[in-house]
């Protein structure tokens, strides 16, 4: 009975209370992240065989001269890249449009523009892979044929491939991020365009030294995500191609190589190797982040 | 006079563009709704478009996808229940976390803070595989807890409420100390209250990852009565049968209810999926 009222006293000391409350973070965290980052990176320098494994150095890593690898990853780097060229500047500019003053319905526009969004990757590929097919009378061989095309085999060359996966991209994420540049939007003074209109600034001068510069923070928040998202891209190519299998590999992402490796070759070393190199490329990117936007930084420590 | 005459066509051709837009954006998944009014065989022979015999229009995918000789119910059945308990463990404990962060200063707690945003930071394909092969040690293959379990404390989430939290004033805490309510009766009794409103749309963020959710819960179940509507989906997607009847017709009904709750609950959806924004 004692005993029980000095753990009920322990745990109840204001010194104790906040160990209480974060402590599911501290479990998940030990159980499932760190654990799993720790026993990769170990797998990464071994041979795994059922319950067998040895030791084999730096072996895993030769993944790094294989030519389907280099592909994946130059595949990645590609998607991200277009995918940030695309997905702020579209976006910024939609959103700036939908909060000028002569525009009408709104809100409206902006719930529509949102609805991709509510959809998962996999009923958006379903209709992206049925859109995109090669029949003739598939709905995108119907648009080029207005314009006098022969029907395309879209999901088979690179050019129409990544089309397909910009244009999934766009479809989905342009009205979130839209979202946030609105939110952004708001956040700017209505006086500085007032005085800015005043010294005579056309709306283009205005977009140049208000507009652009004081949405930096979202333009930062939305280039981090679409970073990492377009680095970890697997789902799209996946649900297009109806499995981890594009022709020629036009498709094959970083994740998409992990995961052959890892559940479909069982080369669990190997897949290991290429999950520390992605962990590597995910950290080096923050800290250039870090470095670059040094503002953010101490902003989020607020 | 010019002026207001120029702005008029300003505002007609900027509605003009966004009624396009607008259209763009519908179409897919107008595309989808007409598809879902004409057999699985059509679209096989015909592919995915517009041109529909509306006099044959009629409703029996539905009706097929209804009928139960499908295990398209046992997946939404699978998705609902692994969306709800997700949300709700989820909310309560990185709302615990959350407050643990904005509310008390402890050893340790920078250290663990940059744990979080580390979570945070990592896509959580970086450790699929890992994360995979302990779940098999753990003996969750194929069971609704294997899928759930990992993502209990969302790293989002907890940064979300701590934020949140941070505004509220520490001397209030003392307050209630001299009132002699405990700490964990401040958080049940004062916090919990008092963060509601951020609830509905954390809800939403949370149901949203949970109902969408594709590549872990493909990784972790492998049986037909375990997988989530998703992977359900997307095994449809080699036309086979009739799996387009109710790949097309299926798809349809799992957007439905949510578009439902979207046009109910805009505000909350807008605010959940777009809570990392500029509050950073």
């Amino acid at each position: 009975m004692k005993k029980q009222s000095v753990v009920k006293k322990f745990l109840y000391s204001q010194k104790v209370a906040p160990y209480v409350f974060v402590m599911p973070f501290i479990l998940t965290f030990a159980i499932f992240f760190a654990y799993s980052i720790v026993s990769m990176i170990l797998m990464s320098f071994q041979k795994v065989a059922g319950a067998n494994t040895t030791f084999i150095g730096l072996e895993n890593y030769k993944i790094l001269t294989n030519a389907v690898f280099l592909k994946s990853l130059k595949n990645s780097v590609f998607y991200t890249i277009v995918t940030c060229i695309m997905m702020i500047p579209i976006p910024m500019i939609l959103a700036a449009m939908l909060n000028s003053k002569h525009m009408r319905a709104k809100g409206t526009f902006r719930s529509i523009l949102f609805i991709p969004a509510l959809t998962s990757v996999v009923v958006a590929g379903v209709v992206f892979r049925l859109m995109f097919g090669e029949l003739e009378g598939s709905f995108m061989n119907q648009v080029m044929n207005l314009f006098g095309v022969e029907p395309i085999i879209w999901l088979r060359k690179p050019v129409t491939v990544w089309i397909t996966l910009f244009f999934l991209c766009l479809w989905r994420w342009t009205g979130v991020n839209m979202m946030y540049y609105l939110s952004g939007l708001q956040q700017i003074p209505a006086d500085l365009y007032e005085s800015a209109s005043i010294d005579g600034a056309t709306g283009m001068q205005q977009l140049r030294y208000i507009t652009i510069p004081l949405l930096k923070p979202t333009t930062i928040y939305v280039l981090t995500i679409s970073i990492f998202g377009g680095m970890a891209m697997f789902s799209e190519s996946y649900m297009l191609f109806n499995g981890n299998k594009s022709p020629n590999n036009v498709a094959t992402t970083l994740v998409g190589m992990l995961y052959r490796m890892g559940f479909e070759q069982n080369q669990l070393g190997i897949a290991s190797a290429i999950g520390v190199i992605f962990l590597l490329i995910v950290l080096v990117v923050n800290v250039i982040q870090l470095r670059i936007n040094g503002t953010i930084g101490s902003k989020k420590g607020e | 006079m010019s002026m207001t005459k120029k702005s008029r066509i300003f505002t007609i051709c900027l509605f003009i563009f966004f009624i396009l837009i607008a259209a763009i954006t519908l179409l897919p998944l107008a595309l989808l709704a007409v598809s879902s009014l004409r057999p699985g065989s059509d679209l096989m022979r015909y592919g995915l478009n517009f041109s529909i015999d509306w006099a044959n229009a009629n409703l029996n995918e539905y009706k097929m996808l209804f009928s139960g000789q499908n295990a398209y119910f046992t997946w939404y059945k699978n998705s609902l229940i692994i969306t709800v308990v997700q949300v709700g463990l989820a909310l309560f404990l990185s709302a615990c976390v959350g407050y643990g962060f904005a509310m008390y200063d402890f050893k340790g707690k920078n250290i663990l803070f940059l744990c979080v945003l580390l979570v945070m930071m990592v896509p959580t394909e970086v450790i699929l595989l890992p994360l995979y092969r302990l779940i098999v040690k753990m003996k969750l293959i194929n069971n609704t807890w294997g899928i759930i379990l990992p993502y209990l404390v969302v790293p989002m989430l907890v940064f979300f409420f701590r934020q949140y939290l941070s505004g509220i004033p520490k001397d209030f805490l003392d307050a209630a100390r001299v009132d002699g309510c405990t700490e964990y009766g401040i958080f049940f009794k004062i916090m919990i209250p008092l963060m509601k409103p951020s609830f509905a749309a954390m809800g939403i963020y949370q149901g949203m990852q949970s109902w969408n959710n594709f590549l872990w819960p493909m990784v972790v179940t492998n049986s037909i009565d375990k997988i989530t509507l998703p992977v359900g989906l997307q095994s449809l997607l080699s036309p086979y049968g009739n799996n387009y009847d109710i790949l097309i017709a299926g798809s349809c009904f799992a957007i439905i209810p949510i578009l439902i709750l979207f046009i109910c609950f805009q505000r909350y959806f807008i605010e959940g999926m777009t809570a990392g924004g500029v509050k950073g």
